[in-house]
């Protein structure tokens, strides 16, 4: 193992290396603070409010706007990571991220997160429009002050409420597209939010010794097991019907109706399982299906929002 | 005989040679994405001022 692989966390030491030691951090060190695979995510969801606004905007622009949303939720990511060290460290899912493994101080992705969120929002501003950044400037605000700093290790709503900022996304790049913001992107917004409880629940029905090592006040540590599932089943009884709204409503075609309605139907039937299967292996596993199927679900129902947008100008359709 | 006109040697902060290593790409890094964001910016420019940059009044 290198001598930078076997340094053990500890923030005291950490905050008070001389600004002028030598730094451990690699490359992938700091693309690892920007949490690629959330990144990806908001990425997808930014591109769909991005095609589905009715405004033509160049692709340049495009490309730019999205650069700018990824790199400010990459900066997001950073500085949850700079905030959560200590918690990150004794999680087992996060003890290998940067900081805990002490590839990289904290103050280092402080500053990391920082330059990247102003650089975001201000290339947003300035290349894209203002309402764009307004919204990307909010949305990086409300993960890391709201979510982050306030109500993660306050209350098991955290990720209720904090589930809004990883809604905003398609409402930003809905925004960097046509300057305003419709009613379809709220829906968008609204899909996502209704997503995150049953699918972070689901997650955390099975990891929730990690989250009461770290004190992380998660629904099934405060509430219990049981008042999660029923939860669950509340949101994702919500959820189906809201995902089917834009069908409903006129605003996605007959791929996205069918797409939504089958999706639903197994999103709720692993609702059902997960809230009537509470002890052993089994309820472990209807809760890791859960988690599985959601993130494949919300991935359809964007894909196929997606697909029906640009399949009409790229095929003639 | 010490000379009395030549300056200690500092030691300063030695890197070992991973920790060189690290320094440098993340050299490398930092001026490919200032790089990517001057070819960015310049052609952010041309799509904005539009073909019609040359049709003026004078």
């Amino acid at each position: 193992m290198s001598d930078v692989a076997s340094r053990e966390y500890d923030l005291s030491q950490s905050e008070t290396r001389p600004l002028d030691a030598p730094s451990y951090a690699s490359v992938s060190d700091y693309v690892a603070l920007l949490k690629p695979r959330v990144m990806s995510l908001v990425i997808f969801t930014a591109l769909v409010g991005l095609v589905r606004a009715p405004a033509e905007v160049h692709p340049v622009i495009a490309f730019t706007a999205l650069l700018c949303i990824a790199i400010g939720a990459g900066a997001s990511g950073a500085l949850n990571m700079w905030w959560d060290a200590d918690i990150d460290a004794v999680m087992r899912r996060t003890s290998r991220r940067p900081i805990p493994a002490g590839h990289v101080t904290p103050g280092e992705a402080l500053a990391f997160g920082v330059t990247l969120s102003v650089g975001s929002v201000l290339v947003l501003g300035l290349l894209v429009n203002e309402l764009a950044a307004a919204l990307l400037a909010f949305t990086i605000l409300f993960y890391v002050v709201v979510y982050t700093m306030w109500l993660k290790r306050w209350t098991p709503q955290n990720i209720v409420i904090g589930g809004a900022a990883g809604a905003f996304p398609p409402m930003v790049g809905w925004a960097a597209a046509s300057g305003g913001i419709g009613l379809e992107s709220l829906l968008l917004f609204l899909i996502i939010f209704f997503w995150t409880p049953p699918h972070f629940w689901a997650l955390a029905l099975y990891k929730s010794d990690d989250y009461a090592r770290a004190g992380v006040p998660m629904l099934p540590v405060v509430a219990g097991p049981d008042e999660t599932r029923r939860q669950i089943l509340l949101y994702t009884l919500v959820l189906v019907p809201l995902a089917m709204s834009p069908f409903f409503m006129g605003m996605a075609g007959i791929a996205y109706g069918l797409v939504s309605g089958v999706a639903g139907a197994l999103m709720l039937l692993l609702a059902v399982q997960v809230y009537r299967r509470r002890e052993g292996a089994p309820a472990e596993l209807a809760a890791r299906r859960l988690f599985g199927f959601s993130i494949l679900y919300l991935f359809l129902l964007f894909a196929v929002l997606l697909v029906e947008a640009v399949a009409p100008a790229w095929f003639g359709l | 005989m010490v000379d009395a006109n030549k300056e200690p040697e500092v030691e300063g902060v030695v890197l070992t040679p991973e920790q060189k290593r690290r320094q440098r790409a993340r050299s490398v890094a930092i001026a490919a994405v200032l790089g990517a964001l001057c070819v960015l910016f310049y052609i952010v420019t041309v799509v904005k001022l539009g073909p019609a940059v040359l049709i003026r009044p004078l």
